[in-house]
């Protein structure tokens, strides 16, 4: 199982670093890193392995998103189901 | 890997477009716990509901955390009371009371199923339980009622059309201290489906699994953004199309939470509802959606044909995203909780007669209407009479939710806050059809049923 990490808003250090790290404490490895300008915003997509997460997947989740408000960014976590499903027949 | 513009979209879907599940609604059958006494069978139907849903809520909030999705509703749907008082008799409220503990015990939003289904006549049961509906809505909160008084197989049931106008207006009067919100809870259909998600009209059907989870999607606001990007230059044919690609990725989102919470729960999976469902938040109007395609306001001429292509085009791309689709499946347009049909009934350009034209193309009917507190209950007979031939001639599922405010007239507005929003007075047409109503009797099945 994999989740999609996005993250969105302005470009600065340590974005891939703290994020990364959130990810290794809880033993998701970080399979696929891409980033890109979309419109002006810095984004940055991160595909994880989330089957061997040490925590639950909404703690993850929520601790993310914590640490993207700290930084003043969006970021999303979310089951990569939810993009299959919606983009791929 | 996943695109990344594919991603954005999604995201952009959900954060700025109102992109969201509905609501997932799991009904279950009460036809094991009728029972000769009334306090057991209340007390079997208490029983059963809480253990089938007691993970229903907890599930919903754990789907929406893994997929990021808002899941706005969890509810319940159950068998017709008045199937279950027909087989222990007393007073119908009893049920009404048990079904709004239910509610609060498992945390649902809304509980559908204070419901008689009486196209062709009254069994017993049936009509106990109408005459109570107004004190039940009156003396519950999360409880929603409906009635089936036609369909194309039977035809209409003009008994039961007569006295779901009077029971329209006991329930405004009963709850007139509540901004008349009794009858926003209770719809009066024909055709009406087995399988619906969808509040006020959810109940379980008698042919349904003992207990099975149904899902509705919402979407207009994306629809909406969708067609603005596309830009006024595009011709009907590429608005249709736009239109089915949206509805395919929307409805896609419905079979995967529907899908992932039926395997979650343990409980089979039913239906996708392919609709577009409003609510009054700016930016998730159906309405916006028409006057995206060049309408000025909604309610002018060329609406029923813009309403048209729009809920053809939502089906056409829904129904290949998801295996079983049902329920009411189709754009709704209820007026209260429709920001750009409220601005549209404010001003005039949207007209009870508009909507009634635009319920025969489109779901369901003339919905969240409120309508002057004087309006007399063989009026309301008439608008129900009405919408119930649309639905019976076109073969299709057709409701009435008018809500007489009462004490108030066109100018004024009821406000129900939450999904149900508010709405405008609107003008009805006040000439009587008394004489027509009090006939009673039956409208014959038409023609098209006769398919066999």
């Amino acid at each position: 199982m994999r989740a999609v990490i996005s993250v969105i808003g302005k470009d600065m250090v340590g974005i891939l670093a703290k994020i990364s790290a959130k990810c290794a404490e809880v033993n998701a490895n970080v399979v696929d890193v891409t980033q890109t300008i979309l419109q002006d915003m810095f984004v940055m997509v991160m595909m994880i392995e989330i089957s061997n997460l040490s925590c639950g997947f909404p703690e993850l989740v929520d601790s993310l998103t914590r640490e993207g408000t700290e930084m003043g960014l969006s970021v999303h976590v979310m089951h990569e189901d939810i993009f299959n499903s919606m983009h791929r027949i | 890997m996943i695109n990344v513009k594919d991603i954005m979209e999604t995201i952009t879907m959900i954060d700025e477009e109102n992109l969201d599940i509905r609501t997932i609604t799991m009904g279950i059958s009460l036809l094991d716990c009728a029972d000769g006494d009334q306090k057991r069978s209340c007390e079997k139907i208490y029983e059963k509901v809480c253990r089938k849903a007691e993970h229903l809520v907890k599930t919903g909030e754990e789907i929406e955390k893994t997929y990021g999705i808002p899941i706005i509703n969890k509810r319940i749907s159950v068998t017709p009371i008045a199937m279950i008082l027909a087989a222990s008799g007393g007073n119908p409220v009893e049920y009404a009371k048990t079904l709004e503990k239910i509610a609060r015990t498992v945390g649902v939003n809304f509980i559908g199923g204070y419901s008689a289904l009486v196209q062709k006549g009254f069994a017993a049961g049936d009509e106990a339980l109408i005459r109570s509906i107004p004190e039940a809505l009156s003396v519950t909160e999360h409880m929603c009622s409906s009635v089936n008084v036609g369909s194309t197989k039977t035809g209409i049931n003009m008994d039961a059309v007569r006295l779901m106008g009077q029971i329209v207006r006991q329930s405004a009067e009963m709850t007139a201290d509540r901004d008349c919100i009794g009858p926003a809870k209770l719809v009066v259909f024909c055709n009406a489906p087995e399988d619906n998600p969808f509040m006020a009209g959810a109940f379980h059907g008698a042919g349904e699994p003992d207990c099975v989870i149904n899902v509705g999607v919402s979407g207009p606001g994306v629809v909406r953004a969708a067609l603005a990007k596309l830009g006024p230059d595009h011709d009907l044919t590429e608005v249709a199309d736009l239109i089915k690609r949206t509805a395919f990725k929307i409805t896609r989102m419905g079979q995967l939470v529907g899908r992932e919470a039926s395997s979650r729960l343990g409980v089979p999976f039913g239906i996708v509802d392919l609709s577009l469902a409003p609510t009054p938040a700016v930016g998730d109007s159906v309405a916006h959606i028409l006057e995206e395609m060049g309408l000025q306001t909604c309610g002018c001429h060329g609406t029923t044909a813009a309403l048209a292509l729009l809920n053809d085009a939502v089906k056409k791309g829904g129904v290949m995203a998801s295996s079983h689709v049902g329920g009411l499946s189709g754009a709704f347009i209820p007026v209260s909780e429709d920001a750009g049909m409220i601005d549209a009934a404010r001003s005039g350009a949207l007209s009870i007669e508009k909507l009634e034209a635009m319920t025969a193309v489109c779901s369901v009917g003339l919905d969240m209407i409120v309508i002057p507190g004087d309006t007399s209950a063989e009026v309301i007979s008439a608008i129900i009479a009405d919408e119930a031939a649309i639905g019976m001639v076109n073969s299709k599922t057709t409701a009435v939710r008018v809500i007489p405010a009462i004490g108030k007239n066109v100018g004024e507005e009821l406000e129900f806050g939450g999904l149900l929003g508010s709405g405008p007075v609107m003008r009805v047409n006040t000439v009587s059809p008394a004489g027509f109503i009090h006939r009673g009797g039956r409208i014959p099945a038409p023609l098209q049923s006769l398919k066999n």
